[in-house]
């Protein structure tokens, strides 16, 4: 039986008055892959974030193993990652030290063959010196990405991770989006194309 | 472990001013002209010079820091590494507070360096540069401490510049009034510890009390 890793108990998010949602509740479990789809607006990104604990939802609890995430704090930020519209990349540094400056956030001290290994795998190879504000924006995307190649967290949460991203590319997340969840971990991801995928998945449909 | 992240965070920030350096030279700039504007706008005069010496410095240095204040965490809002900071497991309190003492380093510590050159154009007297010296070394971080609060509250805000000057500028009186004494009671060579002792006090209460608040108000910024 997989263990349930990240449960939502009747959550509602109202902002200025507008309803994005109400009674949402779901549970999701080691080897899943959860879409969070709905049109432009309907809080997809806002769900994540609460997901995240960025924001507070106006009701409700979300449970990481049968613990709140505000009282399960560090276990549960070791945990998780979380990659948003804006990937947290600075123009002024390269790739490596982009990198190396978001895991070590985590704690994380990856040597620098493993950071190389990892843009590598994003498809920056060549590129790990070029200051960010010089690559395009997929390029600038597949930098925070990168994480995914070297992380140990158990939830990825991914905000419309291939946009702006090549073919290939997405090929290659997918392959590793379905590899994480076969090693058991959990995946909440927001897209508006439809994925190849091995593993079992649901869907949180917003309106 | 989590002493790394601090490290690896105050590298970043150190490698990013010199990278870009316009966000350190913009206010030693400006510190630079107003200094340097008011013999040439009020009068030459050495005497009247030495007497408004260390409230101009100390003006100039406030509002140089003023401007960059802003600037704090907005670029880290606008590209989302503020997000990725304010959801790792490190000590956010810690991080933030280097985060503001290394633009402590990087855009206030120059201006002090600067000081005692434009005190002696402004014909400071001599006793009075270890004075101002030290008020600057024990004020000015009060100032960015103080002023981080109000840049996280801000930070959210398109133009919340003013705001910010709105909400901290009061905050900033006493600091001003006890430098600019101190100051002036070196240049008539009497006792100024009384001052620095306040200003010491300042800075050890700031130290362990505004990164919380700034955290916190980071928080909420985010929260919208």
């Amino acid at each position: 039986m997989p263990e349930v890793l990240l449960r939502a108990e009747n959550l509602l998010f109202e902002y200025d008055d507008l309803l994005l949602f109400e009674q949402l509740n779901f549970s999701a479990q080691q080897g899943e892959v959860v879409y969070v789809e709905g049109p432009n607006g309907s809080g997809k990104t806002t769900l994540l974030k609460i997901l995240c604990g960025l924001i507070e939802p106006t009701e409700g609890q979300i449970y990481w193993r049968d613990q709140r995430i505000s009282s399960a704090h560090i276990d549960y930020r070791q945990n998780l990652l979380y990659q948003g519209h804006q990937a947290g990349i600075k123009s002024s540094l390269s790739a490596r030290e982009n990198l190396k400056w978001l895991l070590s956030l985590k704690g994380l001290r990856p040597g620098l063959d493993k950071i190389d290994e990892a843009l590598a795998l994003s498809g920056l190879m060549g590129f790990e010196d070029v200051p960010c504000g010089h690559l395009s924006a997929g390029q600038k995307r597949r930098v925070g990405l990168a994480r995914i190649f070297i992380s140990n967290e158990k939830i990825w949460i991914l905000d419309e991770p291939f946009t702006a991203i090549d073919k290939k590319g997405v090929a290659t997340l997918e392959s590793t989006i379905n590899q994480h969840a076969e090693q058991g971990g959990l995946v909440f991801i927001t897209t508006h194309q439809s994925l190849n995928l091995t593993v079992p998945s649901q869907c949180i449909t917003l309106d | 472990m989590y002493w790394y992240s601090i490290k690896s965070m105050i590298s970043r920030e150190l490698l990013i001013a010199v990278r870009y350096p316009a966000e350190v030279l913009n206010p030693l700039v400006f510190f630079l002209m107003v200094v340097t504007l008011f013999p040439l706008g009020i009068s030459p005069e050495p005497q009247f010079l030495a007497q408004i010496a260390g409230p101009v410095i100390w003006i100039a240095a406030l509002l140089a820091m003023m401007l960059s204040l802003d600037s704090l965490f907005k670029n880290d809002f606008d590209d989302g590494s503020l997000e990725q900071l304010l959801i790792s497991p490190s000590p956010i309190v810690m991080l933030v507070l280097v985060k503001v003492i290394t633009h402590w380093f990087t855009t206030v510590f120059p201006i002090i360096l600067l000081a005692p050159l434009l005190a002696m154009m402004m014909q400071l007297p001599d006793e009075g540069y270890r004075a101002l010296i030290l008020t600057l070394l024990l004020g000015t971080p009060v100032i960015s401490m103080i002023g981080g609060i109000g840049a996280a509250l801000t930070v959210g805000l398109h133009r919340g510049g003013v705001l910010l000057s709105l909400i901290v500028l009061p905050l900033f009186i006493p600091i001003l009034v006890f430098s600019a004494s101190a100051i002036e009671a070196a240049n008539m060579i009497m006792q100024y510890d009384g001052q620095l002792a306040m200003l010491a006090a300042m800075l050890v209460l700031a130290l362990v009390t505004t990164p919380f608040a700034t955290a916190f108000a980071l928080k909420i910024s985010i929260n919208n």
